[in-house]
C-alpha cells in the first residue's frame, strides 16, 4: 500500500533513489542539493541500500565518475545544482554523447555570479543543449515520481540518454509537504534491472568508449543523438501510461490547468505553477477565462503539444526563471518559434521572474495575466515581475 | 609470480597484444612502449586489464573512430579526469561484484595520462581518487610537455627547455621554474604505491607494474618517456636518452610504499647532467645563450640535492611504514 510521507522534497527524491537502489552514486555537495545526497548517504551508512557511494572531490569528478561507472554497466546516479552543474558541464555533454542513461536530480539554483544560493532555472538552461532529457517538477510528488519515470525512460534501448529531474531549490527541496510513496517492491519492479548491451567490464567483448571522432563520423553521431531524443519523445507517453498503472497518477508533456475554454494562458515551469494555479482560480471566480500550462518535459521540447494548446488563444504569457542575455528568454523563445506554424497565433508576452530566489507573489502573476487580458502584450518586449527598476 | 617473459613473448608472437598495431603515434615515440609493457605485464600475471586514458597523444593516436588499437576494454572521457573516470568504473566493479551481477575477479584498472593531464589539469582528480583509495594503477608517461597540442610547457617541463608557450628567446631562457616533483606529491598521499621508471629499463618497469597491480589500493608509476619530435632527438634514441637521464641523476629510479622509500637503482658513478641536457635538441637554443652555464649549474645542484635527499629518505624510512591501511 502506498504511504503518505510528510517530508522535504530532498527526502522525497532520496526515497525514490532508495527504492531504485542504483549500483553507484557519486556526488559532491552544493546547496540546495546537499540534503538529497546526505539522505542517500545515511541510507547507505545504515545498510538500507547497498549502493557504492563515491564521495568525490568535485562535481567535475562526480560527472566523470558516473560516466566511468555507467560505461562499466552500472545503474548510476548523481545530483547537483548551479555552479556544480556548471563545473560538470564539459562532461555533461560527454555523458550524453556516450549514450549513458545516468539519472541526475538538479535542485535548481541561480548560477553565479554574483553568488546566490536560491532558486532559479539558469543552471538547467545552461545545459539545455547538452543532449540530456530534462524533466521539470512542481512539488514533492512530482519530484519523486519523475525520478522513477526518468530511470525507466533513460534505459529504454532506443533512447539510452541521461536524464535530469529538476526541482526548485529550497522551495521544493527544503519545503515540507506530503507526498504519496509507492511500495518499494512496486518501484523495484517498475524500473526492473539494467542490463546494458556494452560494458567496460565485459573483457570477453572489449569495446572502446570515447574514441576520437573526427569530421568523418562526428556529424553522424550527433544525428543519432537527435534520433534518440525523437525516440524519447515517442516513449514518454508510454512510460507515463505505465507509471499511471502503478500509481494512479497520469502525467503528460504538459500539465494543463483550466485551459479548455481559456482565452489567456500562462506558461510557467516548476513550483511557481502552484502559485499560478491559485491565481487562475481567483481570476476564474472573477469570470476571466484564464488557464495555465506547466511543461513537465522541457527536452525533448513538446512543440506539437504547445501548438495544439496555444493555437487560437487570445493571449499567452510565458514566464522564464532564467535570462538569456541579449536574446529572448529560453522558454519564451522556444514557445514563440513553435507558434510560427499555427493557424491563429496568440499575442505573446515574455516575463522574467524569480531570479536568484526573488519571491514570486500572486500579485505578480496577476499582473502578467492582466496585461494579457487588457491586450497589452508586446511580442518584442521583455518584462520583469517583482523587479525594482 | 613475476611477469613471465615467456608469456609476454607468446602474446607478441600470437599478436595478442592489449595495445595492438595500427596506432598513429609518431615513429620512435616512447608512449606506445609504456602502453604495451603495462598491459602485457598485467596480462602475463593473469589479470584482465580495463584501460582508461586522458586526452593526449596516446589517446588521440590510438582510437581514431572507427578504428581502435585497444584489444581490451578502453575508455577515454576528457583531458583532466581519467582518475575520476576510472574511480567510477572501479566503484561500479565493486558494486556489481558485490551484487553478484558479474563474477570476474581478474579485472585490473589501468589509467594512462601524459604529464599535462597529471601534473596540471588532472592533479585534483588524481589526488581525489588516490585519497579515496580506489584500486587502480595510474601510469604517467612523462614527456615533459603538452605534445598533443604542440609542445607547450607543462608543470613537468624542466628549466631552459624550449617550448611554444615559453620559448627560449632573446629576453628569456625558456621556462624559468624547475619541474614539480610529482612522485613526491603522490607519495604525500601516504596510502599509496608510487614509483619512477624509464623506457631504458623495461624490466624495472614491469617489476614496479607488478607491485602496483598487487598493491590493494591506488598505485602510481611515472615513466620518463621521450617525445622524439619535440625533444628533438633521433627516432631510435628514446631509451638511449632515458638511460642517460638515470646515469646523470636527472631521473632517479625509486619507489615509495606506504611511507617506505627505496632507491631501486644506484649507479656507482654519475655523469654530469650536462651530458644528458646537451643530447636533447630542445636545449640547443639555451646552449647558445650566455646564461646557459648558470642554468646547467642550477640543474646540477638540484639533481645532486635530490639524490642525497632520496638516499636519506630511504635510510630513515627503512622498515618504518607510516601507514598500515589506505
Ligand atoms: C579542458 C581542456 N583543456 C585543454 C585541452 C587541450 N589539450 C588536449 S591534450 C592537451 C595536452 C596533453 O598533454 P599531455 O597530457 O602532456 O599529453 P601528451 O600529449 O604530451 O602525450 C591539451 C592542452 C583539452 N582537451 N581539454
Ligand atoms: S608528438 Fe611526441 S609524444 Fe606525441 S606521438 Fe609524436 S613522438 Fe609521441
Amino acid at each position: 500500500m502506498p504511504v503518505k510521507l510528510t517530508v522535504t522534497g530532498a527526502a522525497a527524491v532520496a526515497h525514490a533513489m532508495r527504492q531504485i537502489n542504483p549500483d553507484v552514486v557519486a556526488a559532491y555537495p552544493i546547496t540546495p542539493q546537499t540534503p538529497v545526497v546526505e539522505y542517500y548517504a545515511s541510507f547507505v551508512s545504515d545498510g538500507i541500500v547497498d549502493t557504492v557511494m563515491v564521495p568525490v572531490e568535485s562535481e567535475h569528478s562526480a560527472m566523470s565518475a558516473v560516466v566511468g561507472s555507467a560505461a562499466a554497466g552500472a545503474r548510476t546516479m548523481t545530483a547537483t545544482a548551479a555552479n556544480g552543474l556548471a563545473l560538470m558541464t564539459e562532461i555533461v555533454y560527454i555523458a550524453a554523447s556516450y549514450r549513458l542513461p545516468i539519472i541526475m536530480p538538479i535542485v535548481n539554483r541561480a548560477l553565479s555570479g554574483p553568488i546566490n544560493i536560491h532558486c532559479d532555472h539558469s543552471d538547467a538552461m545552461l545545459v539545455r543543449d547538452s543532449g540530456w532529457i530534462q524533466l521539470f517538477t512542481e512539488n514533492h510528488q512530482e519530484a519523486y515520481d519523475f525520478t522513477i519515470i526518468a530511470t525507466k525512460l533513460a534505459e529504454k534501448e532506443n533512447v539510452l540518454l541521461p536524464a535530469m529531474v529538476n526541482l526548485d531549490g529550497f522551495i521544493t527541496s527544503h519545503g515540507v509537504e506530503s507526498f504519496e510513496m509507492l511500495d518499494d517492491e512496486v518501484v523495484k519492479e517498475f524500473v526492473g534491472t539494467w542490463n546494458p548491451k556494452y560494458s567496460l567490464l565485459d573483457t570477453k567483448n572489449p569495446v572502446t568508449f570515447g574514441p576520437l571522432d573526427l569530421f568523418d563520423y562526428y556529424f553522424e553521431h550527433h544525428r543519432q543523438q537527435e534520433e534518440a531524443m525523437n525516440h524519447a519523445y515517442k516513449e514518454l507517453p508510454k512510460v507515463f501510461e505505465e507509471f499511471a498503472k502503478i500509481s494512479g497518477r497520469k502525467y503528460d508533456f504538459l500539465d494543463l490547468y483550466k485551459t479548455d475554454d481559456a482565452d489567456y494562458i500562462m506558461v510557467v515551469m516548476n513550483s511557481t505553477a502552484s502559485t499560478a494555479k491559485y491565481v487562475v482560480d481567483q481570476l476564474r471566480e472573477e469570470g476571466k477565462k484564464v488557464g495555465l500550462v506547466k511543461p513537465q518535459v522541457f527536452t525533448p521540447f513538446p512543440k506539437k503539444e504547445f501548438q495544439q494548446v496555444l493555437n487560437g488563444r487570445k493571449g499567452v504569457v510565458v514566464l522564464d526563471r532564467a535570462m538569456s542575455f541579449g536574446k529572448e528568454a529560453p522558454l519564451y523563445s522556444l514557445i514563440k518559434s513553435s507558434l510560427y506554424e499555427v493557424a491563429s497565433k496568440p499575442s505573446l508576452g515574455s516575463y522574467i521572474y524569480g531570479l536568484g530566489g526573488r519571491d514570486t507573489t500572486p500579485e505578480m502573476i496577476r499582473e502578467a495575466f492582466e496585461d494579457a487580458i487588457k491586450g497589452n502584450l508586446i511580442t518584442d518586449e521583455q518584462r520583469y515581475l517583482g523587479l525594482r527598476e | 609470480m613475476v611477469p613471465n617473459i615467456r608469456d609476454i613473448v607468446g602474446y607478441v608472437e600470437t599478436n595478442d597484444w592489449a595495445f595492438t598495431q595500427g596506432h598513429r603515434l609518431c615513429p620512435g615515440c616512447n608512449a606506445p612502449m609504456v602502453a604495451n609493457w603495462a598491459t602485457l605485464a598485467a596480462k602475463s600475471l593473469g589479470y584482465e586489464p580495463v584501460v582508461g586514458a586522458a586526452t593526449g597523444c596516446l589517446e588521440v593516436s590510438s582510437t581514431i573512430y572507427p578504428f581502435t588499437s585497444w584489444n581490451v576494454p578502453y575508455i577515454h572521457n576528457a583531458f583532466e579526469n581519467v582518475a575520476a573516470t576510472i574511480s567510477g568504473a572501479e566503484a561500479a566493479y565493486r558494486s556489481l561484484l558485490n551484487r553478484k551481477k558479474i563474477d570476474n575477479d581478474k579485472i585490473k584498472f589501468i589509467a594512462f595520462a601524459g604529464d599535462g593531464g597529471t601534473y596540471d589539469i588532472g592533479l585534483q582528480a588524481l589526488s581525489g581518487a588516490i585519497e579515496r583509495g580506489h584500486d587502480f594503477v595510474y601510469i604517467l608517461y612523462d614527456n615533459e610537455g603538452y605534445m598533443n597540442t604542440g609542445n607547450q610547457r607543462s608543470g613537468s617541463t624542466p628549466p631552459g627547455a624550449d617550448s611554444t608557450t615559453e620559448p627560449v628567446g632573446k629576453a628569456l631562457s625558456g621556462k624559468l621554474q624547475l619541474k614539480k616533483s610529482i612522485v613526491d606529491i603522490i607519495a604525500g598521499h601516504e596510502g599509496v604505491y608510487a614509483a619512477t621508471a624509464v623506457t631504458s629499463e623495461p624490466w624495472d618497469f614491469m617489476r614496479k607494474m607488478q607491485a602496483a597491480l598487487e598493491f590493494e589500493g591506488p598505485a602510481f608509476i611515472s615513466i620518463l618517456a621521450p617525445c622524439v619530435r619535440f625533444w628533438r632527438i633521433p627516432d631510435d634514441s628514446g631509451p638511449e636518452v632515458t638511460k642517460l637521464a638515470v646515469e646523470t641523476k636527472y631521473w632517479p629510479l625509486w619507489e615509495y610504499n606506504m611511507g617506505v622509500y627505496k632507491v631501486t637503482k644506484k649507479p656507482k658513478t654519475f655523469k654530469p647532467v650536462k651530458e644528458y641536457i646537451t643530447k636533447l635538441g630542445r636545449y640547443n637554443k639555451l646552449m647558445k645563450r650566455p646564461d646557459a652555464n648558470e642554468i646547467l649549474e642550477e640543474m646540477q645542484n638540484y639533481v645532486d640535492a635530490k639524490w642525497d635527499r632520496l638516499l636519506a629518505l630511504e635510510e630513515i624510512s627503512k622498515d618504518k611504514p607510516i601507514r598500515r591501511k589506505i
